[in-house]
């Protein structure tokens, strides 16, 4: 049984002594798709900070691929946060920004064997026409293209989303998906994606992990996105329509 | 027109001029991209400050300010840190705490010379071999840090995506931070303290408006730091003003011819 790429026993956040969430447990193997669903403030980034290394839990514990967060190689995870927070003003160029995959700096020349790399990668998320194009002047969509050449220039083992929906054009948002998708096969990679859309947790995720202050939910989509789950989680069982039990497209 | 690079008292302050436009152009770029103009501002008062006490003590200025501000600097992080309160809420508590300072030393001296005004505005007459030692140092000690400018870079593009990918990021900001203080007492003497912050923001952000890629951007900011140095001592030499107000206001008109010919 090869070990699993996600394994968080028992796992409780704090801050300021005050519980985020509280123990919990689940597991995600190599390969899988696991969508982080839940209302706001249920603690969601605080997750994805934790995986990161850049939040220390209170109790339990978070294996990535067997080691703790902090002594993970950085190229094992291929972050993806949210384009809306990031900084518009820098100047730089998209090539560059695919190249920080491959090293942790800023580069202040791109060789060739980068430039060839980046330029594959960026071909692959169909954004080749974009290397040489300031980062100021790209869309929300575009931009996350080029995160997710960035991640596949990486070739990470687990890519982490942070709510990638958010500032997309809704009409980019499925072909996001299905890059996902295709990225997640080329490369053998798992995915933890965090998001507010049930519809694209049931139907691209493997496992779905349910959180809000009232507890947390781990397991299939059809397992953790039950009525009774919603309800208790956000309060009414609002996107009804999204729901498992029909044929739910993105 | 040669003339004027045989006075002794010119060679050292375009030597000085120089190395000091290259490492705020350098370190500016940072500044302007992490918006901490304030910044310049509460570390150039911490230098006065630094520099009233050594006029109280009867010290040689720039031994007293250089370990004040680099303090100050470090304080300001240390602030941030422990309080989670914004830089430039944590910069102005100091600027005002160190303006406070030097007002004190001043009236505890009694020294209300010419030196003061001097020291304000910027003076190419008082650059002394210490100054150009310190200031070589510096730039020696930048050169070094050259490796870091692809950290700070990132760090700067996004704080966060640095952090994920282990770079210790508080680590790097404590060095770039002692290194822009340490810059700005070194450029306190010819720039002096009241324009000192518009060294470390004017070149990079005329830089920012023409430029694609954070390299050019620092290239560029660097030549523009030196160029407007070398343009301020000349022309303070020949209309006998201050030279940080010449220098200050060559940036400031290649500033507006950039802003004709940026890049959207």
């Amino acid at each position: 049984m090869p070990e699993p790429i996600l394994d968080i026993e028992n796992l409780t956040i704090e801050f300021s002594n005050y519980p985020v969430f509280k123990d919990l447990t689940l597991s995600l193997d190599v390969g899988e798709f696991l969508a982080v669903i839940g209302p706001n403030g249920a603690g969601k980034s605080c997750l994805v900070k934790a995986i990161l290394g850049l939040l220390s839990p209170s109790s339990g514990s978070i294996r990535i691929g067997g080691k703790a967060p902090q002594n993970v190689p950085f190229d094992w995870i291929g972050y993806v946060p949210q384009v809306k927070s990031l900084d518009r003003t820098f100047p730089g160029l998209t090539q560059e920004l695919v190249v920080t995959g491959l090293q942790k700096s800023w580069p202040w020349r791109i060789d060739k064997i980068q430039a060839f790399k980046a330029k594959a990668a960026l071909e692959r998320v169909g954004a080749g026409h974009l290397m040489n194009r300031s980062i100021s002047q790209l869309s929300g969509g575009e931009l996350q293209r080029i995160f997710l050449a960035r991640c596949l220039v990486r070739q990470p083992r687990l890519i982490l989303l942070d709510e990638p929906a958010t500032g997309i054009d809704i009409t980019l948002v499925s072909d996001m998906y299905q890059l996902l998708e295709e990225i997640r096969n080329d490369i053998n990679a798992s995915i933890v994606m965090v998001t507010h859309d049930m519809a694209a947790a049931t139907y691209h995720a493997d496992k779905v992990l349910l959180i809000s202050p009232m507890g947390v939910h781990f397991g299939n989509a059809q397992d953790s996105l039950t009525e009774a789950h919603l309800r208790q989680a956000f309060g009414h069982r609002g996107h009804a329509h999204l729901m498992p039990t029909g044929s739910a497209h993105v | 027109m040669f003339e004027i690079f045989k006075e002794p008292f010119m060679q050292s302050a375009l030597a000085a001029g120089i190395m000091i436009g290259i490492l705020t152009g350098f370190y500016g770029v940072f500044v302007v991209q992490r918006s901490l103009s304030f910044l310049g501002n509460g570390l150039a008062y911490a230098a006065f400050s630094g520099i009233a006490l050594a006029l109280l003590l009867g010290q040689e200025p720039i031994w007293v300010s250089l370990p004040f501000t680099i303090l100050v600097a470090l304080g300001i992080i240390w602030l941030q840190d422990r309080t989670k309160l914004s830089a430039d809420t944590a910069i102005g508590i100091f600027f005002a705490v160190s303006m406070a300072l030097g007002v004190v030393f001043i009236s505890m001296a009694h020294t209300y010379s010419v030196d003061s005004f001097n020291y304000l505005f910027g003076s190419i007459l008082t650059v002394n071999n210490t100054d150009l030692i310190v200031t070589a140092v510096l730039l020696l000690a930048s050169v070094l840090m050259w490796p870091l400018w692809g950290r700070w870079a990132y760090s700067t593009f996004d704080r966060e995506l640095a952090l994920a990918d282990r770079v210790p990021v508080k680590r790097y900001d404590y060095i770039l931070s002692i290194l822009i203080a340490v810059t700005v007492v070194v450029a306190t003497k010819i720039v002096g303290v009241v324009l000192i912050a518009s060294f470390l923001v004017i070149p990079a952000a005329t830089a920012r408006l023409v430029s694609k890629s954070f390299t050019s951007m620092t290239v560029i900011s660097i030549l523009l730091g030196v160029i407007t140095t070398f343009a301020g001592l000349m022309i303070s030499y020949w209309v006998d003003m201050p030279s940080g107000a010449m220098m200050i206001l060559a940036q400031a008109i290649l500033f507006f011819i950039a802003m004709l010919f940026q890049r959207k």
